[in-house]
C-alpha cells in the first residue's frame, strides 16, 4: 500500500508480504492478516449496524410483550377510562386524562413554539440582520436545546408560576365563562408546563425551519424582488409556499419532542387526573405519570404503565416518522432546483 | 401578487412610474409592521434563557461553596450538605455508558458511511437510527426497567445502559455525517494503493473525520448528562457515596446523579434543600455547557481543515 516508499530496498520484499503494511516495502498486495482483519472488521461493522436495527427491534417487542397481560386484562378500556385508582378493589386505571393531557399540552406548546420558531427562522434567514448577529441570535436558540429539562421544570417552579400567576388568576376572574380560563391557577398547571414545553421544543422547530428556508433556491427569491415585491411579500408568497413542506416537517418533529417531553412535565404539570379545557387547571401527560408513578407501583400497575407507555411510544414514533418523511421529501423537491 | 397594477394605479396614467417607494403605501407599511413584529419575537425567544441562567448564578451560585462538592445531601432539617456524591454518580454513569455507546455506534456509522452506504440495510439502519433519536427518554427508562431491573433490582448499571440507547443514535448520526464529509479522492487515492477497506477506514477515514466524530461524542455526552427521566427508575438515588466501598467500583447498586437529585429536591419544602437544587441545578449547567462547547470548539476545527 505504501507505493511513496517505493524507493525501500528490494529484499524487505518476502518479508513483507507477511506482515503486509510494513511502512518501508514497495507496493504489494494486501496480505492474508490484512484480508482476514478487513475481512473481520468488515463484518464487525455490519454487525453492529444490525445490531441497531435489533436494538429498536427488542424495545419495541418487549414492551409489547410486558403490556400485553394488561392489554388483554384492560383492553381498550383504558384508553377511556378516567380514573386511576391503585388502592381500590379492584384497582381501576384509566390513561385518558393522561392522553388528553399529552396532546393538548403538546399541541399548544406546538403552537406558541410554531409562532416564535418559525418567526425566528424567517428573520435569521431573510438578510435581516448582519451575518454576527444572525450566528448570535442563531447560538442563543441552539443554547435553549443545551439546558437539561430537569433545570426548566425547575426554573418553572420557580420562576414562570409565580411570573404568570397574577395574569393567570385575572384572566380567571374577568373571563371566567370562557372554557380555557374556567378554573384559578394555584400552582402548577397546564399553561406552565406549556410555555415551558414551547421554550424546549422552540430550538426544535427554528433550527429544522431554517433548514427548510436556507434550502429554498436564491434564484427564486431575486425573481420575486425583481418583479418589485417588497421584502415581506417575497417571504409570504414565494419563500414560504416554497419552503411549506419542509416547515410543515419542523412543526410535525417539534410535536413529537413535545410528545415525549418528560421532566419538565412531571414537575410543572401538577399531576392531576383531570379532563378540563382549563388552562390553568392541574392536568397530566402520559410521560409524567411514567415518571411520577413507576417507583411506587405494585406489580398490576407496573402492567397498566407498561401499557401507557406502549401508548406513549406508538403516538411518538407515529408522529417522528410522519416528520422526518416530510423533511426527507421537502429536501428532496428541492434537490437541484438551485 | 397584484404588484405591478398597485403601483401603476398610484401614478397618473401619462406619468412616468414611479419607483420610490411610498411610506404610506399599504405593503410597505404591513412589511414594516411584520419586521418589528419578527424583531420583537426574536428578542423575545431570547429572554428565557438569560432568564434561566440568572436565576442559576443568582440563586446557584449563592449556595457554590467546597462543601457541596464533597459532602453528601442533608436530611430536611440540617443546614449545610453538599451533593457530591450525585456529581460522582452522573460522571460515572455516563463515563459509562460512553463506553458502551461510543464503539457501538462508530462502528455502525462506519457501516453507514463506508461499507455499505447504499445498502438495503443501510436505509433501514438508519430508519431505525432517527427513530431512536426521536424515542421520548422515558422509553429508554421503561425498557430498561422491563429488561433489567425487574431480574436485578435498581443500579448504577442499568442507568447506565438506559444513557447509553440515548446517547447511540447522536453518536451515529454525526459521526456518520463527520465520515461522509472526508474528501472521495484521499479515500480513492488509499485504494488505488491497494489499500484494503479497513486499512482506509483507519488510516485515512478515521483520522480525517476525527474532530467531527468527537464532536457528536460530546453532544452525547452533555444530553446524557442532563437526563433524569432514563434515571428514575433505574439508577434511582442514593444518600451515600455508593461508589467505592473497599476499594471497588459498586454498579450493582443504586446511584445518585445530579438530574435526579435536583427533580427529588424541587418539591422539598425546606430552604436548604431547595438552595441545594439550584446550585446542583448550576453544577449541572456547567458541565452540560462545558461538553457542548468543547463539541463546538472541535467542530470548528473540523471547517477549517
Amino acid at each position: 500500500m505504501n507505493s511513496a516508499h517505493s524507493s525501500a530496498p528490494k529484499n524487505s520484499q518476502p518479508s513483507s508480504a507477511e506482515e503486509g503494511s510494513s511502512s518501508h516495502s514497495v507496493a504489494v498486495p494486501p496480505s492474508s492478516l490484512d484480508l482476514w482483519t478487513n475481512f473481520l472488521f468488515r463484518g464487525a461493522c455490519q454487525l453492529f449496524a444490525w445490531l441497531t436495527i435489533a436494538l429498536l427491534a427488542f424495545i419495541v417487542i418487549l414492551l409489547v410483550v410486558k403490556a400485553k397481560a394488561a392489554v388483554e386484562d384492560y383492553g381498550l378500556g383504558l384508553l377511556i377510562g378516567t380514573t386511576w385508582n391503585p388502592n381500590s378493589d379492584p384497582p381501576k386505571y384509566g390513561i385518558l386524562p393522561q392522553i388528553w393531557g399529552t396532546l393538548y399540552s403538546s399541541l399548544l406548546a406546538l403552537g406558541i413554539a410554531g409562532f416564535f420558531g418559525i418567526s425566528i427562522a424567517i428573520y435569521l434567514t431573510q438578510d435581516f440582520l448582519p451575518t454576527w448577529l444572525e450566528w448570535l441570535f442563531k447560538n442563543i436558540i441552539e443554547l435553549l436545546a443545551a439546558i437539561p429539562s430537569v433545570v426548566y421544570g425547575l426554573w418553572g417552579i420557580f420562576v414562570v408560576i409565580p411570573f404568570i400567576k397574577p395574569a393567570c388568576n385575572w384572566l380567571h376572574e374577568s373571563f371566567g365563562w370562557f372554557p380555557l380560563f374556567s378554573t384559578s391557577l394555584i400552582g402548577p398547571g397546564m399553561f406552565p408546563a406549556t410555555l415551558v414545553l414551547a421554550i424546549m421544543i422552540l430550538p426544535t422547530v427554528t433550527a429544522v425551519s431554517r433548514d427548510a428556508l436556507v434550502s429554498v433556491p436564491t434564484k427564486i427569491r431575486e425573481a420575486a424582488f425583481g418583479l418589485g415585491a417588497t421584502r415581506w411579500e417575497v417571504i409570504l408568497k414565494v419563500i414560504l409556499p416554497t419552503a411549506g413542506t419542509g416547515i410543515f416537517g419542523a412543526l410535525v418533529l417539534g410535536l413529537g419532542r413535545a410528545l415525549g417531553e418528560t421532566m419538565a412535565l412531571a414537575m410543572l404539570v401538577g399531576s392531576s387526573n383531570k379532563l378540563s379545557w382549563s388552562l390553568f387547571s392541574p392536568a397530566d401527560t402520559l410521560a409524567a405519570l411514567l415518571a411520577n408513578n413507576f417507583n411506587e407501583a405494585g406489580e398490576v400497575e407496573v402492567g397498566v404503565l407498561l401499557y401507557a407507555a406502549l401508548v406513549l411510544m406508538a403516538i411518538t414514533l407515529s408522529v417522528n416518522m410522519a416528520g422526518t418523511a416530510l423533511v426527507r421529501r421537502a429536501l428532496a423537491n428541492l434537490e437541484g432546483t438551485k | 401578487m397584484t404588484s405591478p397594477d398597485s403601483q401603476s394605479s398610484q401614478g397618473a396614467e401619462d406619468q412616468p412610474l414611479d419607483l420610490n417607494r411610498n411610506f404610506r403605501d399599504r405593503r410597505t407599511l404591513t412589511s414594516i409592521a411584520l419586521s418589528t413584529l419578527t424583531t420583537v419575537v426574536t428578542i423575545l425567544a431570547c429572554i428565557p434563557l438569560f432568564s434561566v441562567l440568572a436565576m442559576l448564578a443568582w440563586r446557584g451560585g449563592k449556595r457554590l461553596n467546597w462543601a457541596i462538592f464533597t459532602e453528601t445531601p442533608p436530611t430536611g432539617f440540617e443546614t449545610g450538605g453538599g451533593f457530591g456524591n450525585a456529581i460522582m454518580g452522573t460522571l460515572v454513569m455516563v463515563g459509562i455508558a460512553a463506553v458502551m455507546s461510543v464503539p457501538f455506534g462508530i462502528l455502525a456509522a462506519i457501516f453507514l458511511a463506508e461499507l455499505g452506504p447504499k445498502s438495503k440495510t443501510a436505509t433501514v439502519v438508519r430508519f431505525c437510527i432517527k427513530v431512536l433519536s426521536g424515542f421520548p427518554s422515558i422509553l429508554a427508562g421503561v425498557f430498561v426497567y422491563a429488561t433489567i431491573v425487574l431480574a436485578m433490582g435498581y443500579s448504577a448499571f442499568a442507568g447506565s445502559i438506559a444513557l447509553s440507547v440515548l446517547m447511540l443514535p447522536i453518536v451515529v448520526l454525526t459521526a456518520e455525517e463527520a465520515m461522509k464529509m472526508v474528501p472521495a479522492r484521499m479515500k480513492e487515492a488509499a485504494a488505488g494503493m491497494g489499500c484494503t477497506r479497513t486499512q482506509v477506514v483507519w488510516k485515512i477515514v478515521l483520522p480525517t473525520a476525527l474532530p467531527g466524530m468527537l464532536t457528536g461524542v460530546m453532544l452525547a455526552v452533555a444530553r446524557a448528562a442532563g437526563e433524569t427521566a432514563p434515571l428514575l427508575f433505574t439508577a434511582m438515588s442514593s444518600p451515600q457515596y455508593w461508589i467505592f466501598e473497599d476499594g471497588k467500583l459498586k454498579l450493582d447498586e443504586p446511584a445518585s446523579s445530579l438530574a435526579v437529585l435536583i427533580f427529588n429536591l424541587s418539591s422539598s419544602p425546606y430552604d436548604n434543600l431547595l438552595e441545594l437544587a439550584w446550585a446542583a441545578a448550576l453544577v449541572l449547567v456547567l458541565i452540560v455547557l462545558f461538553f457542548n462547547i468543547v463539541g463546538q470548539v472541535l467542530s470548528r476545527r473540523k471547517f477549517k481543515t
